[in-house]
């Protein structure tokens, strides 16, 4: 593997007295997909919010191209090209849909390429287009997942940080999302997922990482994972 | 309207009550553009923190000295003493926050309101330890001119303040609809942390909410010394609660809806002197506090829903 774009060391996360992450570590690839399945509460979105500096790690390391992000604060993560779709969507609902499109451009002033990326993201989801002007709480809930990946597009993301995407969305959205995430990465971005549907995740992903109570227990392809009889069994839903 | 001597009686009585109609419409919106743009401060510090700023009104009050020095210690002229009273209440303002709310940002919000009272006193007391508690009177800015039409008694003074403070207003509205840093402070409202994922530096944002708050009510403050003209060091208490009344009343939060609740509150004041013992005044402004927040806690303009705009 070429030098890794994200790695992260040794990461150790506590809210309080619990223990959310004791020991992760793992890396992502310039240009890959890369998975992180594990159980309800096995520290998935705490790995993410570490990483985009809404908590900070009690021990660890996270390096990004060259820099360290344990030293910087969340917004300045944006200027590096990391953009985190939190679990939940993270859509501000009393804002218009272009007004949560232009606020991911905060820091950008290159106002045509910020209507060019506008269009770009209506081109991908077209049923946002017609709620543009709308609140974003009046969204459904496909919408709303449409309107955070059309945020964070709109932040020219190098790596993109996606908690759940498919979480509460009929199969056909689910799809579309997975059909959407393969398109950015094609288009260049690096990809960090974390999924129920590890199924699906792992058909799109190159690797993934197992997470049990705040540890990395398993690592691998995702094509071998996905035959490993105990990955099967806990995460794929066989019998 | 008629125009022979038999109408002439019911044309009189109807132009007198014409008159004091408009008389009293001035008067309320002189008085609910003060409330006004004090109520803003309260509600966009709100809005962001979830924070009620009780040293917001003698922020106000601070405001009223410090164009009180610019104007007749360094003699600068009417545009220049309100520019420089508003950047140093902004200042002020963004310093209050710095040193005595950002440390408190995640403590319980009950102890962010007792810090508040504590500034709030501190700066009483500060301002009474260096100008004294006796009023001092505040200078004409402008040539104060008196208008009278048909009856109706206004003055240059009077029609400043309504235009300029509608002014203000508009252009803090635009500025919170239009720009992506309002933007940012509609969505701090909604979610504080996550606004940060958009790029967004937060405590940059809440100082310029701050400020914003701040200088216009420090523009208040100018328009009251114009207006009665002298201040007090604790001219600060009771229009800072009629403003927070105002806030309340339009819902809190909301930027449009404590422009409304001002102009609501300085309506319902004039019509209640003007029909009532003077002392009703006060008891008229807290009797519709304490009724809106049985009837409609969220006030007029305020969203009902648990995250607020
Ligand atoms: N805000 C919080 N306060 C206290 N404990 C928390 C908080 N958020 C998460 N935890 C705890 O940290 C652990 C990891 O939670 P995390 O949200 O990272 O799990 P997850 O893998 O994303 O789960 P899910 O699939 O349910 O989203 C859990 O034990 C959880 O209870
Ligand atoms: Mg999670």
């Amino acid at each position: 593997m070429n030098q890794p774009l994200l790695q992260v060391d040794g990461l150790k996360l506590a809210y309080g007295q619990i223990i959310a992450l004791h020991e992760v570590s793992f890396e992502v690839a310039k240009g890959e997909i890369v998975t992180l399945i594990g159980a309800n509460g096995a520290g998935k979105s705490s790995t993410l919010r570490a990483v985009s500096r809404l908590l900070p790690p009690l021990a660890g390391t996270i390096v990004f191209d060259g820099h360290d992000l344990t030293k910087l604060a969340p917004h300045e993560l944006i200027g590096l090209g990391i953009a985190h779709v939190p679990e939940g969507r993270g859509i501000f609902g009393n804002l218009t849909v272009r007004e949560n499109l232009l606020l991911a451009t905060f820091q950008r002033n290159d106002w045509d390429g910020i209507n060019a990326d506008i269009e770009r993201v209506f081109s991908l989801f077209p049923r946002l287009r017609e709620r543009i002007e709308q609140s974003s709480t009046t969204l459904s809930g496909g919408e709303q997942q449409m309107l955070a990946v059309g945020r964070a597009l709109m932040m020219r993301a190098k790596l993109l940080l996606l908690d759940e995407p498919s979480m509460g969305l009929a199969p056909i959205l689910v799809k579309e999302i997975f059909r959407i995430i393969v398109e950015l990465n094609k288009q260049g971005a690096t990809v960090l997922l974390v999924e129920q549907n590890a199924n699906m995740a792992l058909k799109i992903s190159q690797r993934a990482y197992v997470l049990e109570n705040g540890r990395i227990v398993k690592t691998g392809s995702a094509a071998d994972l996905r035959q490993s009889p105990d990955i099967r069994k806990a995460y794929l839903g066989d019998d | 309207m008629p125009m022979n001597g038999y109408y002439g009686f019911y044309h009189d009585n109807l132009t007198r009550r014409g008159r004091l109609m408009i008389q009293q419409a001035l008067n309320a919106l002189q008085l609910g553009s003060i409330y006004a743009l004090i109520a803003l401060g309260y509600s966009m510090v709100y809005g962001v923190l979830r924070l009620i700023n009780f040293a917001h009104g003698d922020i106000f009050m601070v405001g009223s000295y410090i164009a009180l020095y610019f104007a007749v210690k360094l003699n600068l002229g009417a545009p220049l003493t309100v520019l420089a009273t508003m950047a140093a209440a902004a200042f002020l303002g963004v310093l209050i926050e710095r040193i005595a709310y950002r440390p408190l940002r995640s403590a319980p919000r009950v102890s962010a309101v007792i810090t508040a009272l504590g500034v709030g006193i501190f700066l009483e007391t500060f301002t009474l330890a260096v100008v004294g508690p006796q009023p001092q009177a505040f200078p004409e800015l402008l040539p104060k001119i008196i208008y009278k039409f048909d009856g109706i008694r206004t003055s240059s003074t009077q029609l400043t303040i309504i235009l300029l403070s509608f002014v203000l207003m508009v252009a803090l509205d635009q500025f919170v609809q239009r720009t992506r840093t309002g933007m940012a402070m509609r969505a701090l409202s909604w979610d504080l942390h996550l606004v940060s994922l958009m790029g967004v530096d937060i405590d940059r944002i809440v100082s310029i909410t701050f400020a914003l708050g701040t200088s216009l009510a420090a523009v208040a403050g100018i328009f009251v010394g114009l207006a009665y003209p002298v201040i007090d060091p604790y001219m600060g208490i009771m229009v800072g609660w009629k403003a927070f009344i105002a806030a309340v009343v339009g819902g809190i939060g909301s930027v449009r809806g404590a422009m409304a609740g001002g102009y609501i509150l300085g309506a319902i004041e004039i019509l209640a002197v003007a029909n009532l013992p003077s002392t009703y005044r006060d008891m008229i402004a807290f009797a519709i506090l304490l009724f809106i927040l049985l009837v409609k806690p969220s006030g007029f303009f305020g969203s009902p829903v648990s995250k607020k705009v």
